[in-house]
């Protein structure tokens, strides 16, 4: 049997037994000065919404259950969303060649592109026999220099993709060339976070077709270069105006089509070669 | 009862506006409104979330641990945005782009908590309901306010067609470059709040 536990009010002391002492056995107090210490019931299990495990169960089913919403969520709309990226990079190399907010982005894909190519490293290309990747924009860190080739109106192009860093965050484009491989046919930026309307307008029209007709190759190094606004050279081939108040995200577009061209010149050189011949 | 419903859905509209009185939501509020359409979508995003978490912390209100209620409304309204920002991405891929990381970033959203607390927590589902479309429509109404004067004068289109004619550039007109950047944002929601006080004499504070 659970004995009863008696506390007195005036030292603390604290009996166990059926009933109070007479008197306190450490300051003598009388037997009215003992209250019973009455452990707190719980309450009714469910309801006392603030004890440890209720707490504890709560956000553990709670935590179960959004996850299996999610996983849910995203397995049934993967497959799709796979879909939009794949057509969304599709339509991203075609604007490079011009070919902007297209209805039906992977027919002309597939008629435009006739190849998926590798470069080697004496600047021919070799056949791309992998699945069509959504990750073009960084596989020249790894190595892989993709080259697209593409026909339009019966004249070969090339689509380079590239990779780089703005101001904010990451920042991509692909650039078309002609056959020559130095004349620039078309160019297609875009970007993860620049600030809008301003490093954003890389991604528009108005800076981009500033690129055709410039050209690549200067010597055996890269020329194409962007430079501030207003500070092109008219009658250079190789200068182009930067955006308005975006210093940073120009640069980094310099820096990005440097960089990746760069990797990329024993493939454009190879033209200049035959043609000299 | 019926009349404390229509008052939890029009009072945050305008006389008790999230964005014009309760100053919340603004980080979002500056960062979205340089274009009309990014701005609606997510004033439309925000009005559908505040609804649906506000009637889902409504219905568990009663069951929800005192302690970690935050956590847990915070786990409702991310699980909540991640949902909404998926369905995106593969039904709306471009919007989706177009927003990148201010859908995500709706979880952070002072609104949402400040509704959860104030109101989904001592309200039934149905007024947390009204609460919440009021609320998000409120922050919605400021969003497309603010973007429509930034989207015409900063670039001058509006949804990206061009507004103000190529005579006028050609005349010397040149686009305001300020309205683009976020300080402008502010100063418009400032201009906003200033009519807004103007109307309703009783928030003016000596």
């Amino acid at each position: 049997m659970a004995t009863k536990k008696f506390k007195c009010k005036v030292c603390g002391y604290v009996h166990e037994g059926d009933k109070a002492p007479e008197k306190c056995p450490m300051c003598q107090a009388p037997q009215s000065e003992f209250e019973e210490i009455v452990e707190a019931a719980p309450a009714k299990k469910g309801l006392n919404t603030n004890s440890n495990v209720y707490t504890i169960v709560y956000s553990a089913v709670m935590v179960i259950i959004v996850a299996f919403l999610l996983v849910f969520v995203s397995q049934t709309l993967k497959d799709r969303q796979t879909a939009n990226v794949i057509n969304d990079t599709k339509q991203q190399i075609l604007s490079a060649l011009n070919l902007r907010d297209l209805p039906d982005v992977a027919g002309t894909y597939s008629k435009v592109i006739k190849a998926d190519a590798l470069m080697k490293a004496d600047g021919s290309l070799a056949t791309y026999n992998g699945e069509f990747n959504t990750s073009y924009k960084s596989e020249s860190d790894n190595g892989n220099l993709h080259v697209f080739v593409a026909e339009i109106d019966g004249q070969t192009k090339y689509v380079i993709p590239m990779n780089g860093l703005g101001l904010w965050g990451t920042i991509w484009g692909y650039i078309a060339l002609n056959d020559d491989r130095n004349t620039v046919y078309g160019v297609y930026f875009s970007h993860s976070s620049e600030t809008p309307g301003l490093g954003g307008e890389i991604a528009g029209l108005k800076f981009q077709s500033r690129f055709p007709g410039k050209e690549v190759v200067d010597g055996n190094k890269v020329g194409l270069k962007v430079v501030k606004f207003g500070k092109a050279d008219k009658d250079s081939k190789f200068e182009v105006d930067g955006v308005t108040g975006a210093t940073i995200t120009s640069t980094g577009v310099n820096a990005m089509i440097n960089k990746v061209l760069s990797a990329y010149v024993p493939f454009l050189t190879a033209a200049n070669v035959e043609s000299n011949d | 009862m019926a009349n404390k419903n229509s008052e939890a859905f029009k009072q945050p509209l305008w006389v008790n506006n999230p964005v014009l009185v309760q100053i919340l939501g603004i980080c979002s509020a500056l960062a979205v409104t340089a274009q009309l359409k990014p701005a609606i979508v997510m004033g439309l995003s925000v009005t559908i979330i505040v609804a649906m978490s506000n009637v889902i912390i409504s219905l568990l209100r009663n069951t929800i641990p005192n302690r970690i209620r935050i956590i847990i409304q915070l786990v409702v309204v991310a699980a909540l945005v991640t949902v909404v920002s998926e369905i995106l991405k593969a039904f709306a891929y471009d919007v989706s782009v177009q927003l990148s990381v201010y859908i995500g970033l709706i979880i952070t959203n002072c609104i949402l908590m400040g509704r959860l607390e104030a109101f989904a927590m001592q309200n039934g589902p149905w007024a947390s309901f009204l609460d919440g479309i009021g609320n998000g429509l409120g922050y919605a109404a400021i969003l497309v306010v603010v973007a429509f004067v930034r989207e015409l004068f900063g670039s001058g289109t509006l949804f990206g067609f061009q507004i103000i004619p190529q005579a006028c550039y050609e005349a010397g007109y040149l686009n305001n470059g300020l309205m683009i950047m976020p300080p402008m944002a502010l100063i418009l929601t400032g201009c906003i709040i200033w009519y807004h006080r103007a109307k309703n004499k009783d928030l003016q504070e000596n």
